[in-house]
């Protein structure tokens, strides 16, 4: 035992060393190197521009509350949407303050329209905070709102969701959603010049 | 539950049977230390490791000095890693300047990775540097995985050898999977990574305005060549809070597959290995069925449980199945599925939150766990963990026809039901001790967020995760405090190291014995009654030690859940 102790301490050391340089500076490093020159824009976070500025980032989702624009899922990450502090809620099914919760959303939410049911995607906040999607449903589902700040044709909003919506790859893998941000994108670009 | 969703679970689990030989192979080429097409590339680096630290690998090693290299090994590299977190302030890569890592967390950090955890007490995007998760935690990735691995080839050679008295040479064994297939599957998933949208980059953050005007700072850094070796190496540890739920880490739904099929890649693989290693693939095939048909019924229920949805959010107005605590993009098929997948192996990363889903569906994962995460497994530690199952189920066949039990060639005797009973009745012990005294001291009452029956599951997750080593958790529990730290860290390290031990002194004395040829009288160990055995013996040991404690946490807050009781 004390014996394989002692023969034992070189082999630990030295390998922790070898294997230390390969896998936790040469790999990592190898991998930045080659994914910054052949994939820059995926690797340095899917950034979106506009006029030069950086607004965001396709994969991660923004915090919208002004009427005109299509808004996210509720998020509990920081103040909502920190990209800093991923999180989910964490509230278990019997618990009450998921319920308070979620009972004055669909209170905010019912204010602006007729349905019986909300969404259950817009009433419930996802596991990483930074949800970028909402359901083709919940877009619809808000569209009512969208189209009367923007003084819009419902049917004009109605093809541009149709056109935002993704489906899944191979018709089963992912589910059929809309890109929050890239959305609202496209409606600012066609919002100031075109009315009904 | 939608035909969609049933496709991509069927459609995994064929993947999963269709890789299992291919990988298998090249394991099983590792394991007799052949060569492959990767030495032309590789074995210069291979050779020179054993060079620089005096390493002669045809040396055989007996049980005892294979098992006391294996943890030196693991506590220098654990030594290392604590020392490199308390250091985090001083060191470089660390764009955003973080401090040095606080001791309980350090502690716990540096045990949970050493023993293939991963159970995270801290945020990563603002707690650890870059450097931090390259070198201190990356590195464990790699390492962790490659040890498991070599546990299990020094059972298999037990099984395999007849009177011998090593069961191979540690330092070989991990090095040789290390690099000749973590590490080249790593790249070829990174890149993949890379191009579906995980960033990798040395920057730490960056500042954006959104379209309202507001300003948001997104995390970032080099997590593609993380997230590639913490699914394969069923390790778990995200670079984020919100690990693979978080659009960095997955991005798609077609990550989403490639990382659950990660989770099982070498686990999966490992059966096959071991029946080509004792001569008869049809003892792998066995094993590996067992483990599906537990798996398939796991997922039927989470998926079922997660579908059908909250009732208490039905009578609000809220329509649909359970998405509180999941990512649009996978929906519920994909985040039930992953909880599964995740559990059955000891990867413990998570797409969903776990603590959010429905009381029966989040009971699945955690029995999972409490099953000793022996369907498919951590790497390496799946199979050697089922392997102490069958002892146990050869040892109740034996009984019930009077004979002296044999499994594949070798005759099971008192010494090791013994052992393998040690092994497997530490986790019951440590997970419900730890549990019953973190639910009366007011140190571990601290920790639930959820009250009522889920704050005792909250508790009795992360004790389960931590002896299972699983490293995923019901993420509501306030853990990064002393008393969690300590007590989770303690638990990891038995649950880990503990089994080991017993495991090997098992190959050891296995080794050493002669070969016991099949006879008519032995106990067929492949066919379908086998197989239904193991399961057996896994449902009755598993479920006979935890049902009380299930029935106090998950199937208590399912009973005022249906009555719409809340806490």
């Amino acid at each position: 035992m004390g014996k394989d102790i002692l023969t034992s301490l070189r082999p630990a050391i030295v390998m922790a060393l070898l294997f230390g340089a390969l896998l936790g500076l040469g790999y990592p490093l190898a991998m930045t190197g080659i994914g910054q020159m052949l994939f820059p824009a995926q690797a340095n976070g899917s950034l979106l521009r506009q006029e030069g500025r950086v607004i965001g980032s396709s994969l991660i989702g923004q915090n919208f509350s002004e009427p005109r624009y299509f808004h996210p899922r509720p998020s509990v990450a920081g103040k909502g949407y920190d990209a800093l502090a991923s999180s989910g809620s964490n509230l278990g099914p019997t618990s009450q303050a998921l319920t308070d919760r979620v009972r004055a959303d669909v209170a905010t939410l019912h204010r602006n329209t007729s349905d019986l049911f909300v969404p259950s995607d817009l009433a419930t906040t996802s596991a990483s905070g930074l949800d970028p999607h909402i359901s083709p449903e919940a877009a619809f589902y808000q569209l009512d709102r969208v189209a009367r700040a923007r003084n819009m044709a419902p049917a004009r909003l109605r093809g541009l969701i149709t056109q935002s919506i993704e489906r899944p790859l191979l018709g089963f893998l992912g589910e059929p959603r809309v890109n929050v941000l890239e959305l609202n994108r496209r409606l600012d670009g066609i919002g100031a010049n075109e009315r009904p | 539950m939608t035909i969609q969703g049933w496709t991509l679970i069927l459609l995994f689990v064929a993947m999963v049977l269709m890789l299992a030989k291919p990988v298998g192979l090249w394991l099983f080429a590792l394991y007799e230390g052949r060569r492959t097409p990767l030495h032309a590339l590789l074995g210069p680096v291979e050779r020179g490791f054993y060079r620089l630290s005096g390493i002669d690998p045809t040396q055989e090693q007996g049980w005892r000095r294979y098992a006391v290299h294996m943890l030196i090994f693991n506590a220098v590299l654990l030594l290392a890693t604590y020392g490199l977190l308390r250091l985090q302030g001083v060191l470089p890569l660390n764009p955003q300047g973080f401090g040095a890592v606080s001791e309980p967390l350090a502690f716990n950090t540096a045990i949970s990775f050493a023993a293939n955890t991963n159970w995270q007490g801290y945020a990563g995007e603002s707690t650890m540097s870059n450097l931090s998760q390259m070198l201190a935690l990356t590195i464990h990735n790699f390492l962790s995985a490659a040890t498991g691995i070599a546990l299990a080839f020094a059972l298999f050679r037990g099984f395999a050898r007849r009177s011998a008295t090593g069961i191979g040479n540690f330092w070989a064994d991990m090095t040789r999977v290390t690099l000749y297939l973590l590490l080249p599957l790593s790249v070829v998933l990174a890149l993949f990574y890379i191009a579906s949208g995980v960033p990798q980059t040395l920057a730490g953050s960056v500042d954006v305005t959104t379209l309202e005007g507001a300003r948001q700072t997104i995390a970032l850094g080099p997590v593609a060549s993380q997230e590639a070796i913490k699914m394969l190496g069923t390790n778990g540890g995200g670079f984020f809070n919100a690990n693979s739920a978080h659009p960095f880490e997955n991005p798609t739904a077609l990550t989403n597959l490639a990382q659950m099929l990660s989770i099982f890649l070498i686990g999966a693989g490992l059966t096959y290995t071991f029946g080509k290693a004792v001569g008869n693939v049809r003892q792998g095939w066995a094993i590996l069925a067992a483990m599906m048909t537990l798996f398939l019924i796991g997922v039927t229920i989470t998926y079922w449980q997660e579908a059908a949805g909250n009732p208490i959010l039905h009578g609000l107005g809220v329509a649909g199945g359970n998405m509180e605590g999941k990512e649009l993009r996978f929906g519920i098929a994909a985040s039930a599925l992953f909880s599964v997948v995740t559990t059955a192996a000891s990867c413990g990363a998570v797409n969903a939150m776990h603590d959010s889903f429905t009381a029966i569906g989040g009971m699945i994962p955690l029995f999972n766990m409490q099953l000793g995460e022996v369907v498919i497994g951590g790497v390496g530690a799946g199979i050697y963990g089922f392997l102490l199952f069958a002892i146990l189920a050869v040892f109740v066949a034996g009984l019930m026809v009077g004979r002296t039990p044999e499994y594949v060639g070798k005759k099971i005797e008192a010494r090791e039901v013994k052992l393998a009973v040690l092994a497997i009745a530490i986790l019951p012990l440590i997970i419900l001790g730890f549990t019953a005294v973190a639910s009366v001291l007011p140190a571990g009452l601290a920790g639930p967020l959820n009250k009522g029956p889920h704050g005792f599951s909250e508790i009795l997750y992360a004790f389960t995760s931590a002896v299972a080593n699983n490293g995923s958790a019901f993420a509501g529990l306030s853990a990064n405090t002393p008393f969690y730290n300590g007590m989770l860290g303690v638990a990891m390290w038995i649950g880990r190291f503990f089994i080991i031990v017993p495991m090997l002194a098992i190959a050891g004395g296995l080794a050493a014995k002669r070969h016991t040829p099949e006879t008519a009288g032995s106990f067929p160990t492949t066919g379908p009654l086998w197989t239904g055995l193991l399961i057996g013996i896994v449902l009755v040991v598993g479920g006979l030690t935890f049902l009380p404690s299930l029935a106090l946490g998950p199937i208590a807050d399912h009973l005022a859940m249906v009555r719409g009781q809340l806490f």
